[in-house]
């Protein structure tokens, strides 16, 4: 067996479980990501696959090898941590190299594969600079480039950006993609922020409350989430509460809407959440007649931020969110009576 | 406002360093007896600590003591300090608090302790006494020295060192001991200058077989003054400023007091 | 960590076993010898064999010796309150200097600190004896006649104790008032309230805890002292634990020594106790 496997994992914190049942499969060179808000689990997850902490149950695998209850130092992983955690006594060279030289590599050998990683991370001829003189970004790479030294199995990575600011990490996420896919490692990430998952990965783990949700590639979880937990969490969503009343037909406001997907068979008669995505969302003038799969409300507020315009509809109390841009020049301000328009493909319904 | 703080400022300061300036002032006293202002001008009472055979063994007893406790305390707090932290062992919790304990007693109590104890065991004035005593009574300072430094280790570095293939063993010797050894070194000067300038152990251990500098100067205060005195608080006021200054140079000496940097 | 996986613990007890053996031997034991040997008894010959015999706590509580213990307490705490008088405006305007200049105070207050109290003792003789001391200054300034001596008196042995407790005064308000949040003493003056308002209701309940270790540390501290009394006072100054010197060294009574030793042991631990249960829950 090619891979990682998770096995029906769970881990207790005396009366808290950090991580509930858990079983997933990877296969080789796939990068992956844990995506979930914080207290989820993901880290947990992340630090049983490292051996920095023990599963209560469950087994976990590596291309078909047990690695349950090896400990850290014996499992072929390299990390990088949050706080990047690079040894502050010892230069960026040595950084890089403390793995090959407690293997007991030679001083030639270690400084060679040293200057290669250094090119590999764009950085190079820093070797004998000080940890304290680098950057947020420069340290990022020096943890990626000592994770990397040793060739490992397992590239983790726990939250790796979250000590970036937030244009250097935009361009890092896509810089570690193509690392990544060039040395066709393995890799884990752990993130709670889901625009960086949608960037970097192969698949996601979206987790929830010690359990996985949803596994999936990025776009198939974005189109489709299967409830309302990663609806809500992956991208922004329209979740209006309705009622089937035939197997592709809704009442919602005592308007009559056709959806596209009924994945869930839900019956007619069952109460569910009408689920669409902002950018599908049209908004019509009451002048017009009124379009099909629409219903009426009232603009709340227009938040126009140049490349997109955000428009807060409120219908009946509840609110719809259209995305618009400029092209589609909407022409509506706060206060007007307008028709939403929700496009019969755009339309899929939730459990409650 | 201001003037009444600069004023008070003043008068604290002159509290604070007044009387070493006018030991230091006696000490360069040219006569052989005590005056203020001082009467001419000389280093012949600094010369006399050296060339004094009395007064240069008790100095050499003194250091002796200070070096070898020193040492013996920075070594038995090392382990009990990283069993604490590292795998926070009740068992060397419960050393630690009794480790710190004599320190903060009344001196004369540990020392009475030890006079019985050495006393009780035919051990009373052997040099090697005083050396226990001074270990136990100053093994305070190493312990939470030590126990700083480990505190300040990220518990993220010593994670990242075993996901690169370190052992518990090399992960001691690679990642904490280095980064621990400022503060062994920082514990083991603290030692040094107070058993340097310890008065009452030494003398309910040793104080009638060997001579450490402060029980000699207290011994010469009984029998009159002499300008050497004088001489020696210089000197020790300037060892203690520099190993102090060199904790402040090389190590962290406000986060050592328990301020926090940024 | 205890629920990383590593090797046996066994490997990580050895460690402890020469400092167990250090602290066991050499603290613990002396320790309770104090305990045993102040219930021994006392022989005509000055050596004494344990047993079990309250004469010496009898003694203690029937003699001038109590009084002596109830004076040690009294001027105890008077200098840690005078000293936390002076020392907490100092140290609250130390850590606003700069870095550079609160390491040089630093430096020189733990450089006095470490200073043998043998050498405090002597200084302050100097600066209070007839031929070289501070009435000479004054004669010289021409407030006084001739000079006269100081010492030995009450004042001498008050101002040398201060003088031994403020440095460590300092280093104990040191972290608490370098910590305490600038922005609780901007936030104050913002809604009006005068620097020296600011320091009385902002600044010293928030560092109330401190002064209170602070307090019992130098209590304790100068429960100790034994040179400064020694020196700059008459016997009537003496403390309980110069008169436990004398006992132990110049009367060979070891038990009773050991005896006032405990009662001070006693004095100390339940100020230390009992401002600790005061304290609880103020402090971090």
């Amino acid at each position: 067996m090619q891979g990682l496997i998770i096995d029906d994992v769970t881990k207790r914190y005396g009366p808290v479980t950090a991580v509930e049942n858990v079983s997933l499969g990877f296969d080789s060179g796939k990068m992956v990501c844990f995506l979930g808000p914080s207290g989820c689990g993901k880290t947990t997850l992340l630090r049983m696959i490292a051996g920095l902490d023990l599963p209560t149950n469950g087994r976990i695998s590596f291309d078909g090898a047990d690695m349950t209850s090896v400990p850290p130092h014996k499992r072929d992983i390299g990390m990088v941590f949050q706080s990047f955690a690079l040894f502050p006594h010892l230069s960026v060279g040595e950084n890089i190299a403390y793995g090959m030289r407690i293997r007991g590599a030679s001083k030639a050998e270690c400084a060679e594969r040293t200057k290669e990683l250094l090119e590999l991370i764009h950085l190079p001829g820093v070797e004998d600079r000080r940890i304290s003189q680098l950057s947020g970004g420069q340290r990022q790479r020096v943890a990626i480039a000592r994770a990397l030294a040793l060739d490992p199995k397992i590239f983790l990575l726990d939250e790796p950006m979250s000590a970036l600011d937030a244009n250097l990490r935009e361009s890092m996420q896509i810089e570690l993609r193509l690392l990544q896919q060039r040395l066709g490692i393995t890799t884990i990430v752990v993130t709670h922020d889901q625009t960086e998952a949608m960037t970097m990965a192969d698949e996601i783990v979206v987790m929830g409350h010690a359990n996985v949700h949803q596994v999936g590639e990025p776009q198939d979880i974005y189109k489709n989430p299967v409830n309302r937990f990663v609806a809500d969490f992956i991208g922004t969503s329209n979740l209006l509460p309705a009622k089937m009343v035939a197997p592709d037909q809704i009442e919602l406001h005592g308007e009559t809407l056709k959806i596209a997907t009924n994945t869930g068979d839900f019956a007619a008669g069952t109460e569910v959440l009408l689920l669409n995505r902002p950018e599908e969302v049209m908004v019509r003038n009451r002048g017009q007649k009124k379009p099909s799969n629409s219903i009426p409300g009232t603009v709340s507020f227009v938040r126009d931020i140049g490349a997109t315009i955000e428009i807060l509809v409120d219908c009946q109390g509840q609110e719809v969110i259209s995305m618009l841009t400029p092209k589609d020049s909407p022409n509506v301000e706060a206060g007007m009576e307008v028709y939403v328009e929700m496009p019969v493909e755009a339309c899929s319904v939730l459990a409650v | 406002m201001n003037v009444v703080r600069n004023a008070y400022l003043a008068l604290v300061a002159l509290f604070l360093v007044g009387p070493i300036i006018v030991i230091s002032s006696v000490s360069f006293n040219s006569r052989n007896f005590l005056s203020f202002p001082p009467k001419g001008f000389s280093f012949r009472w600094f010369v006399e600590i050296f060339a004094n055979e009395e007064w240069f063994s008790a100095l050499t007893n003194s250091v002796v003591i200070a070096f070898s406790a020193s040492l013996l305390a920075v070594a038995v707090a090392l382990p009990v300090a990283y069993a604490a932290w590292r795998y926070g062992i009740r068992y060397a919790k419960v050393l630690l608090s009794l480790g710190i304990a004599p320190f903060i007693l009344p001196p004369v109590i540990m020392a009475l302790a030890f006079l019985l104890f050495f006393t009780t065991t035919g051990m009373y004035g052997w040099f090697v006494s005083v050396v226990i005593s001074h270990t136990m009574f100053l093994l305070a300072l190493p312990l939470v020295t030590i126990s700083l430094g480990l505190e300040s280790i990220d518990r993220n570095l010593i994670e990242a060192s075993h996901t690169l293939g370190a052992d518990d063993r090399t992960v001691f010797r690679t990642i904490i001991l280095p980064m621990a050894l400022p503060y062994a070194i920082a514990g083991f000067a603290f030692c040094f200058v107070l058993s340097l300038n310890e008065y009452i152990i030494a003398l309910m251990t040793v104080g009638f077989t060997y001579e450490t500098l402060p029980i000699k100067i207290f011994n010469a205060i009984r029998y009159g003054y002499t300008p050497v005195i004088a001489s020696i608080a210089v000197l020790f006021l300037v060892v203690n400023v520099v190993i102090f200054g060199l904790i402040a140079i090389f190590g962290n000496l406000p986060r050592m007091l328990g301020a926090l940097e940024e | 960590m205890s629920d990383q996986p590593s090797s046996a613990s066994f490997g990580r007890l050895l460690t402890l076993v020469p400092p167990s053996i250090a602290i066991g031997l050499f603290f613990v034991i002396p320790f309770s010898l104090i305990v045993l040997s102040s219930v021994a008894h006392q022989l005509q010959s000055g050596d004494f064999v344990f047993g079990f015999d309250t004469a010496h706590y009898e003694r203690f509580f029937t003699s001038i010796f109590i009084g002596r213990a109830v004076y040690s307490a009294i001027l105890s705490f008077s200098i840690a309150v005078i000293s936390l008088l002076i020392a907490f405006p100092f140290t609250y305007v130390l850590t606003g200097f700069s870095k550079r200049t609160r390491t040089i105070w630093l430096v020189y207050i733990l450089a006095q600190l470490s200073l043998s109290e043998v050498l405090i003792a002597f200084s302050w003789q100097i600066l209070f004896s007839r031929t070289a001391g501070i009435t000479n200054l004054a004669v010289w300034l021409g407030v006084l006649d001739k000079p006269f001596s100081l010492a030995p008196s009450a004042l001498a042995v008050l101002v040398g104790l201060v003088y031994l407790a403020l440095p460590f005064a300092v280093l104990l308000l040191f972290p608490a008032l370098s910590r305490l949040d600038r922005s609780l003493i901007e936030a104050s003056q913002t809604l009006g309230a005068s620097p020296v308002r600011t320091f009385f209701t902002v600044v010293l309940p928030v560092s109330r805890p401190a002064l209170i270790s602070g307090g019992v540390t130098v209590f304790v501290l100068t429960l100790g002292a034994i040179i400064v009394p020694q020196v700059l006072g008459r016997p009537g100054h003496w403390t309980l634990s110069v008169l436990i010197t004398d006992q132990a060294i110049y009367n060979s009574n070891m038990p009773f020594a050991s005896a006032l030793a405990v009662i001070l042991l006693l004095m100390s631990g339940a100020v230390i106790g009992v401002v600790g249960w005061l304290n609880r829950g103020s402090g971090k």
